[in-house]
């Protein structure tokens, strides 16, 4: 690519373009603006090729760029609340299966429902992973930026905590309410509200 | 020390209700290994709690192969227009 293999540095904007917007998302409050700042990020990533050292993965480095490109972009946009806050607000909230669904012995009061996945590679059914998306969408933004990055993404929890400024517990606090949350929103209606 | 042994021997069990708070610390291999053999003698056993584990298994695997819009395809051509002219032979 640094050769200037074209189809190489398309294969990649294919790769990662989505992942990236949505991940600026997390970090700018306007689409109009995540937009640009996407394509800023790819302009400093032809430019700064050569200063790839290959330390940390390409997927990592080029969102580290999008991230320093975002926050400048951010504090002009007053984003002011730092993620590590807003994880902390997050795992003060209570419980993320709300407790009706458990008896008096905290065992589930009855079977929680199942998602529908494929059995052979198991993973979600067709139909909830075309709704998966706007699940994550849906997702306060805390939440939201860190499902993207690892799940949508798929950087390794060391960048991802990196590139939020969150300790590792945080991160796991809010990855697992982003979680949850998504598969209550995926979680068929039962009769009776199981979780 | 006979306290000790007895805990060896059966740890103390796990509610659902704890269960699904600590799934993703699990997956994330984030617990001790004394919470992590909790989890699984409570998986052992119940049906539920390895439902909510494999749904959010699910989930996880899911992400990755979802299918995002592209970028629209006049950015698309910007950028490797920019590329060409950087990078071009």
């Amino acid at each position: 690519m640094r050769a200037g293999d074209e189809s190489a540095f398309a294969g990649l904007v294919a790769r990662h373009d989505a992942a990236l917007r949505f991940g600026a998302r997390s970090f700018v409050r306007s689409e109009a603006v995540a937009e640009e700042v996407v394509q800023d990020t790819w302009l400093a990533v032809i430019r700064g090729l050569d200063a790839f050292e290959g330390r940390s993965s390409l997927r990592t480095w080029i969102f580290r760029i999008l991230a320093n490109r975002a926050r400048t972009r951010a504090e002009r946009e007053a984003r002011t609340v730092p993620f590590s806050s807003l994880a902390e607000e997050a795992a003060r909230e209570g419980p993320t299966v709300d407790g009706s669904h458990f008896d008096a012995d905290g065992g589930w009061a009855q079977p929680p429902s199942r998602l529908d996945t494929d059995p052979e590679d198991r993973l979600l059914s067709a139909e909830l992973r075309a709704r998966l998306v706007d699940a994550v969408r849906a997702l306060p933004e805390a939440q939201r930026a860190v499902i993207a990055l690892r799940d949508l993404a798929g950087l390794p929890s060391d960048d991802v905590c990196e590139l939020l400024g969150l300790s590792a517990g945080n991160q796991r606090v809010l990855l697992h309410r982003a979680r949850t949350r998504v598969r209550a929103q995926l979680a068929p209606i039962v009769a009776g509200g199981a979780a | 020390m006979r306290l000790r042994l007895r805990r060896r021997r059966r740890p103390d069990p796990l509610a659902c209700r704890e269960f699904v708070e600590l799934v993703t610390d699990y997956l994330e291999g984030a617990l001790t290994p004394e919470d992590r053999a909790r989890m699984d003698a409570h998986l052992a056993g119940c049906e539920g709690c390895t439902g909510y584990l494999e749904d959010i298994r699910a989930i996880a695997r899911s992400l990755p192969a979802v299918e995002l819009p592209p970028a629209d395809p006049a950015t698309h051509a910007t950028l490797l227009a920019a590329f060409r002219d950087v990078r071009g032979r």
